[in-house]
């Protein structure tokens, strides 16, 4: 079968225009501005808008209430979502959805995924520990699982929207191999989470305390090995290079616009070629990212060659960090002094690219590991 | 052009599987000589001949100007069959095209503006390299600010008469034709204004070529004085006065921002794969230089930008991903690949260690050298064709809409 390089039909565009059409109309960077400063991060009426829309189900199967699409949708309107700075658990609960599809029992699925589609319930998954490493396969988080219940010691990080979840997918290290256990909120002692004060204020993140859970033994996931936590780490890293890959359009606009109006000397600061050469690049980085995005979205969702596959997601996730790390520098500059003040939105873009950079890997991360799956690794 | 229904994939693969037989039974093998980097080096009687022998065969096997109507010499195909034979000489680094000027920047404007008469006399002898073109566009003052171009041409009768000089002329010597901009009015009241296109014979006596030595010691191009040389009104393309434009349009091609030219290669193909292979011959601290951390973290930089320039390649021809700026992949590709050439030559070359500093004709050289000559020659693209800090500027001001400085 000869499939394209690149796919995107009809449907997806239209998916694509109308997510960036309705969150330009819902979600202004002073609206942004406004939920940073509430406790949830979000707007809830928003969300449950998004929901009917079928935005949270995008990844999810029809029979368990879900759209059944594919990567390229979801990819489609998170770039939508990083262009607005759009926050909300959205992330946490695609990945929560992703990772439940995959490795959980009929039951499992059955219980979470119709509320995770409709977003009734919120999802997560709790996969960093305080080392701060991207690799999973030393989880200090342990389960101590028996035939009858499971009882959990350690703590968890970086956890993405802990404090909206009501379903938490924690990965930790039972019987010596990596396991995936659904915990519901409910289920955890008081003070439990402990929010973490994070770079970008627009999300929300948090510790997770685990000693204390006991869980019953149908908490585990059955597929929730350690493949399965490389599969979401490798979505979560090709759905953040989407949102980094609107981001920096986003940043983009935002200096060009300031370029465009801003005089010294008597004339538009844009006609200086030290500012306008610059912009050139970073517009360069962006169509390299966009590329690369979709790329990898393609093969996500048609590929049959795992190494081409991660080799795509890892091209897309350091192309887009560091076009997007590079056009938030830039945009604090160009916009002079303005640039470096709270109410210049530039600082929601440059937090955002922190953010989203040290997630999922940043961009040496991943040359680290595409160097071999390109060139293999070196002789010991 | 005459065909309308879409090729089928079936169709499309059988004609890949057509084209790839026929390169791999008719590329001549290496010449005992050294072939140049690409037509802008064509320094030898020997090199000329081999590379436009090269181009008529792959004309005459019809895999030239194959979207080009076959009433003026062309395969009257659709795009994509031309596609296919140029990426199947891109995977095997076959030879490029000699007449560059013609098939790539001529020919698509002549296709464009020409009449009848133009394109009936001129575009079959081009892709067969019969007659070979060059451009005469830039001069001794006016490089950048091409507008400002100060070559005269007065009408004198059936003919008009030019007087000045242009410079950079590649292919200059071996070149019939040159399309030429001049001024045929000087007093139009702005410097865009009063400038005519010329389709100009420069094989005459009152045509004086003089060859200029490269930084790689090559030729390949030439300063051309006219002086009172001759040209018949027949050879305007398009108007008196609308030279500017088809200038213009005349880049468009060059730089591939706009699609049309006859296909096949312009230059040698350079890949980081085969970057990846010489790091693994040369050697670093005793190990493989492929082991290096350094020159694995290099690698994979220029190895991401290169799929990525590949990608765009393939997005720019899918216009729902492309909206936001439609002409932006296009606009950008001749500074994306030319920056991206110096780069990666400048880095093969690094590659080496101290055998970096032996160059062509050295017995030791690696790879005979060529990369030494590619990175100089690299040059070749980021200043010829428009210099990148002038496709900065057009893509500051058209794409992103600056302020002109
Ligand atoms: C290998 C080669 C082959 C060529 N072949 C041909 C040919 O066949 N026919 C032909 O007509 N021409 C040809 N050229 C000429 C080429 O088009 C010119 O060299 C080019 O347009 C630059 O002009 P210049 O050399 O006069 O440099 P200049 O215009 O003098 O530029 C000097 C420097 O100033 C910079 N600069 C100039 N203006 C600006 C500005 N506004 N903003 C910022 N920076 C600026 C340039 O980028 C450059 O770095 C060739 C050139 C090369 C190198």
């Amino acid at each position: 079968m000869v499939t394209e390089v690149i796919a995107f039909n009809e449907e997806q565009e239209l998916i694509a225009s109308s997510a960036l059409e309705f969150l330009r109309g819902r979600c202004s960077l002073d609206d942004v501005r406004e939920w940073m400063e509430t406790e949830t991060g979000f707007d809830a009426e928003l969300w449950r808008e998004i929901g009917a829309l079928g935005w949270l189900g995008m990844g999810i199967p029809e029979e368990f209430g879900g759209a059944d699409m594919g990567t390229t949708e979801q990819v489609s309107v998170i770039e939508a979502m990083g262009r607005q700075m759009f926050g909300s658990p959205f992330l946490a609960n695609s990945l929560a959805a992703e990772l439940l599809n995959r490795s959980g029992s009929e039951a499992q699925k059955r219980r979470w995924l119709p509320g995770l589609a409709s977003g009734e319930t919120v999802g997560c998954v709790a996969l960093g520990e305080s080392a701060g490493s991207w690799d999973l396969s030393e989880l200090t988080a342990r389960a101590e699982i028996d035939r009858a219940q499971i009882r959990l010691e350690g703590e968890k990080c970086f956890v993405l929207d802990a404090q909206n979840a009501d379903l938490f997918l924690v990965a930790c290290s039972g019987r010596g191999e990596p396991a995936v256990v659904a915990v519901e909120r409910s289920q955890l002692p008081e003070g439990a989470l402990r929010s973490e004060r994070i770079v970008d204020e627009t999300r929300r993140s948090a510790r997770l305390c685990l000693d204390g859970v006991t869980l019953p033994a149908d908490a585990l996931l059955p597929g929730g090995d350690a493949a399965a936590l490389r599969r979401v780490q490798m979505l979560g890293a090709l759905l953040v290079s989407a949102e980094l890959a609107g981001a920096t359009q986003g940043v983009f606009e935002l200096t060009l616009e300031y370029l465009k109006t801003r005089v010294q000397f008597g004339k538009k600061i844009g006609g200086y070629q030290a500012l306008k050469h610059p912009m050139v690049w970073i517009m360069v980085g962006i169509e390299h990212s966009r590329s690369l995005l979709y790329r990898a979205a393609t093969l996500w969702d048609t590929g049959e060659d795992a190494s081409e596959i991660e080799t795509a997601v890892r091209m897309s996730k350091a192309q887009s960090g560091e076009a997007c790390t590079h056009a938030v520098d830039r945009a604090i500059q160009f916009h002079g002094a303005f640039g470096f003040t709270w109410d210049c939105h530039a600082q929601l873009f440059f937090r955002r690219a922190q953010w989203a950079e040290y997630s999922f890997g940043d961009a040496a991360h991943h040359r680290r590991h595409l160097a071999g799956l390109l060139f293999g690794k070196p002789a010991a | 052009m005459s065909e309308t229904v879409e090729p089928s994939v079936a169709e499309l693969e059988a004609f890949r599987e057509e084209a790839r037989r026929w390169l791999d039974e008719n590329t001549p093998p290496k010449p005992d000589f050294k072939l140049p980097d690409s037509f802008l080096e064509v320094s030898s009687e020997e090199q000329f001949e081999h590379l436009r022998a090269w181009q008529r065969s792959v004309y005459d096997a019809g895999y030239l100007g194959m979207t080009w109507p076959s009433e003026f010499g062309g395969g009257g195909r659709q795009q994509i069959y031309q596609s296919i034979v140029n990426e199947e000489m891109a995977d095997r680094n076959r030879p490029f095209m000699l007449n560059i000027v013609g098939l790539m920047w001529a020919g698509p404007v002549i296709l464009k503006f020409g009449t009848q008469e133009q394109k009936k006399r001129y575009l079959a002898p081009l892709l067969r390299a019969d007659e070979i073109w060059c451009q005469g566009f830039s001069e001794p003052e006016n490089g950048s600010d091409l507008a400002n171009v100060q070559t005269t041409a007065v009408r004198d009768g059936g003919d008009y008469v030019i007087n000045g000089t242009k410079i950079w002329t590649s292919l200059g010597t071996q070149a019939h034709h040159m399309i030429l901009l001049a001024r045929t009015d000087p007093n139009a009241g702005s410097k865009y204004r009063g400038l005519t296109f010329f389709l100009a014979p420069v094989d005459g006596p009152d045509v004086e070529k003089r060859p200029i030595r490269k930084m790689t010691g090559e030729y390949g191009f030439n300063e051309t004085h006219f002086r009172n040389a001759r040209v018949p009104a027949s050879c305007v393309l398009g108007e008196e006065g609308q030279g500017w434009a088809i200038a213009m349009a005349t880049l468009a091609f060059e730089r591939y921002a706009e699609g049309g030219q006859a296909g096949g290669l312009d230059m040698v193909q350079l890949r980081v794969a085969e970057l990846v292979e010489m790091a693994r011959e040369c050697r670093r601290d005793g190990r493989p230089a492929i082991e290096d951390p350094i020159v694995r973290e290099e690698l994979v930089r220029l190895s991401v930008e290169e799929r990525a320039i590949d990608m765009n390649d393939i997005r720019r021809n899918l216009p729902r991903l492309c909206r936001e700026r439609p002409d932006a992949i296009g606009l950008m590709r001749k500074l994306v690949t030319s920056e991206f050439r110096r780069r990666m030559s400048r880095f093969a070359v690094s590659l080496q260690g101290e055998a970096a500093k032996l160059y062509i004709g050295d017995p030791a050289a690696v790879e005979d050298g060529d990369w030494q000559r590619h990175y100089m020659n690299a040059y070749s693209v980021t200043i010829g064709g428009g210099t990148s800090q002038i496709q900065m500027n057009i893509l500051g001001e058209r794409v992103l809409g600056l302020d002109k400085g």
